[in-house]
């Protein structure tokens, strides 16, 4: 039977709500009041969204007016992308973006929407074999970059962990002259956040990543960037975003934030701890396991929380499957079409061919995982590689 | 017993998935992907779509089970979508659902199934396991209008000690009140019938688009005249009538029938319906769900389609080809067609049509 007790190693795809987040919500759940009206209960509303606006920008080191509130990751990346790339191209007839190749599908899809659409040229930034751009193609690329509408990479990718060097890229884009936009939400409370330094165009941030609600995130938006709204109606946001602002939500966004952002190196360096034990416990157990990503045993080169593996011979939905039976949570990483885990873009890029892309699973863990979690994982993989090795196998044409 | 649900989204393997857990059994609902970009158009027909897997997931969730996608549609591309065309090709019919049970639903899964220690893999196919006392046997549903057991024939014995039919003893309409007494939602779904690959239905399209054209002419059987053309042999059946496009009548009006196909010659012969009668099938590729047919004549019943009538014959096997000799004609039967012998309605085996002819003269 299906191990009831769970082992959850799944926090990259959400985690636990914190405390005083719940509490947030709950609170501004039980009131009336729309933020954007004029008498004394839209007024209480919107004191509740402009507080947690003012936390959210100083716990990330940046001002209240660049804090743009989205319903989630996936519409604050929508609307950088887009909002930026038609900004530029109606000001000054910019038609390209660089990217890099390993984003999430939020950025990547948009910007694939953009290249078959709307005729944008897009500038692949590709990556070495643990996953960080290539900087010297990013300078190449923004030398002549006159008709560069923005360039996007994301903080710390969300399969594999590895950080990217984003102060130098931001650096790199201001001195082109060229927006920046990257997608920190893997990064907000797990490496160090002080977005006045970064000096990028747009950051990405969701709520459920971190403890937060679900529904809510934000795109810190520089208030002299010049974006299109992708959402039009009432303007709420600064003309960019429209749609009635969800104040619990965002209460509750505000104060998952503040823990995030109050315990980030405490927690980096337990969880590194943790990580670097389920590694070695991988490397142990798993003749042949690969550990993709950056090697770096730190928390600045990759994400504290996360274990990106290939088990050679696996394929990761079966492991998937044998780990969920004995009570582990985990996933493949990658997205799905229908269920049917795709073979990761990510790995591709990182130079795996499709086999080795598939075989692969992550484990992502917050301050809420244990070590006991982690030697239940550690019980449980080697039967389960044992059999998905053996299915891989009889899959295996002999006729 | 450790059990794997193939569930399609549909209402049969729905209410299998149900009894499987009401039985008590660890049951898990595996979904098969067979194909690469599912359709995201809304279609309810076919077997492999974006709807059906996430009608199958919400059975899953409804009935608290566990609940994959299994990605099968390479194997399903090269062991029947590419074996479909190829048949095609040489000028064959095939039929793709015999070769998916054989291929992929109670092999590929059912050998995935076991090395992952499951004990068996349970389908919505209304046929019946029946334990006799040389081991399991394959008898047809009693549903006469929803028997499976033709597109089953190809199973082998070491195949249904691990296969679980749970609906082969009743009939569809009670399975549909069943699912709608449970509370599947898909109660009311409609069947699928088309071949699931090809879901507008339009398999000469899909054969054209695979194969190619190869224009040919289309010819009197009987006279030779040429009648028309056609833009490829291969898109034609032995015994279809509709779409020849032919604007001479015959002389008495009566319908032509495709009566032969010649990929070689890009030739289609047509003719009165008699021409397509046979009464000696000579089969190849053949598979036993019983204990396999000797040179000795044995006495059974053919099936040549899945719903096709069964007719009386005599079948022995001559150096690994099936020979059968029918009692009474049948007509139109195509090489690359799936034929099963039943002794009762217990399934004995079967084969793919290689040669049909008319011995005995009208």
């Amino acid at each position: 039977m299906i191990v009831e007790e769970r082992a959850y190693f799944d926090h990259a795809a959400t985690t636990s709500m914190v405390p005083a987040a719940r509490e947030a919500w709950l609170r501004q759940s039980a009131l009336l009041g729309n933020p954007s009206s004029l008498h004394a209960s839209g007024r209480r509303r919107r004191q509740v969204v402009e507080e947690s606006r003012e936390s959210i920008a100083a716990l990330l080191g940046t001002r209240p007016s660049a804090v743009v509130f989205t319903a989630g990751g996936t519409e604050a990346d929508n609307l950088a992308i887009k909002g930026l790339f038609w900004g530029a191209r109606r000001v000054r007839g910019a038609s390209r973006i660089a990217v890099s190749t390993i984003e999430h599908h939020a950025v990547l899809d948009p910007v694939l929407w953009l290249e078959r659409e709307q005729q944008a040229k897009v500038e692949w930034l590709d990556v070495d074999a643990v996953g960080r751009i290539d900087e010297d193609r990013l300078a190449w690329v923004l030398n002549g970059s006159d008709d560069l509408a923005l360039c996007s990479v994301m903080w710390a990718n969300n399969e594999i962990g590895t950080v990217q060097p984003v102060d130098r890229i931001a650096s790199l884009c201001r001195d082109a002259g060229v927006p920046f936009h990257t997608d920190g939400v893997q990064v907000l409370g797990h490496v160090p956040i002080d977005l006045d330094r970064l000096g990028a165009t747009a950051v990405t941030f969701s709520s459920h990543k971190i403890g937060g609600p679900f529904g809510a995130g934000a795109l810190i938006l520089d208030p002299q960037a010049l974006v299109d709204p992708v959402l039009h109606g009432g303007g709420q946001e600064r003309e960019v975003r429209s749609g009635t602002l969800d104040a619990p939500a965002i209460a509750g966004f505000a104060a998952a934030v503040e823990h995030a952002v109050g315990g980030q190196r405490e927690r980096a360096e337990a969880l590194v701890a943790l990580r670097e034990s389920l590694i070695r416990g991988l490397v142990s157990a798993v003749p042949g396991v690969i550990i993709n990503g950056d090697r770096g045993t730190g928390h600045e080169d990759r994400l504290p929380g996360n274990v990106h593996a290939s088990f050679p011979g696996c394929e990761g939905d079966l492991l998937l499957m044998l780990l969920d039976a004995a009570g582990i949570d985990c996933s493949t990483g990658s997205a799905c079409t229908a269920g049917i885990p795709e073979p990761s873009h990510v790995l591709l890029a990182l130079g795996r061919d499709e086999t080795a892309a598939r075989s692969s699973l992550r484990f992502s863990m917050s301050e809420a995982t244990t070590q006991q979690e982690v030697d239940r994982l550690l019980a449980a993989v080697p039967l389960a590689v044992d059999r998905a090795s053996r299915a891989g196998a009889v899959g295996i044409r002999v006729d | 017993m450790k059990v794997i649900a193939a569930m399609s989204g549909g209402v049969d393997s729905s209410v299998v998935a149900a009894r499987l857990v009401d039985a008590g059994h660890e049951v898990i609902g595996v979904h098969l992907a067979l194909a690469k970009a599912p359709s995201v158009s809304g279609r309810t027909r076919g077997c492999c779509t974006l709807d059906d897997a996430r009608d199958a997931r919400r059975v899953a969730d409804v009935l608290g089970i566990p609940f994959y996608v299994w990605d099968l549609s390479e194997r399903f591309r090269d062991d029947v979508v590419a074996d479909f065309v190829e048949e095609y090709r040489r000028g064959r019919t095939p039929n793709p659902c015999v070769r998916c049970n054989e291929r992929i639903k109670f092999a590929a899964v059912l050998d995935r199934a076991l090395a992952l220690d499951f004990d068996a893999v349970a389908t919505g196919h209304y046929a019946q396991v029946i334990s006799g006392t040389q081991g399991p046997e394959l008898h047809r549903g009693i549903d006469p209008d929803k028997d499976q057991s033709y597109v089953l024939g190809v199973l082998t014995r070491d195949q249904l000690e691990r296969t679980v039919l749970p609906l082969g003893a009743d009939r569809k309409e009670d399975i549909r009140r069943e699912a709608d007494a449970r509370g599947l939602l898909v109660a009311r779904k409609p069947d699928s019938h088309d071949i699931c690959f090809i879901p507008d239905g339009d398999t000469a399209a899909f054969v054209r688009e695979h194969v190619g054209t190869a224009p040919g002419d289309i010819v009197d059987a009987e006279t030779g005249e040429v009648l028309g053309t056609h833009e490829g042999a291969h898109a034609f059946t032995i015994g279809q009538r509709r779409g020849l496009g032919l604007t001479v009548p015959t002389p008495s009006g009566a319908p032509r029938y495709v009566v032969d196909v010649n990929i070689n010659t890009s030739t289609v012969r047509v003719g009165r319906p008699e021409l397509l009668d046979v009464d000696s099938i000579e089969g190849v590729h053949l598979t036993w769900t019983g204990e396999p047919l000797s040179q000795r004549p044995c006495a059974l019943h053919v099936q040549v389609r899945a719903h096709s009538a069964p007719v009386v014959a005599s079948a022995r096997v001559e150096a690994d080809r099936l020979l059968v000799d029918l009692e009474q004609p049948i007509r139109g039967l195509a090489a690359g067609q799936t034929i099963v012998l039943y002794d009762g309605s217990r399934v004995v085996g079967s084969a793919t049509v290689d040669s049909a002819r008319r011995m005995v003269p009208a």
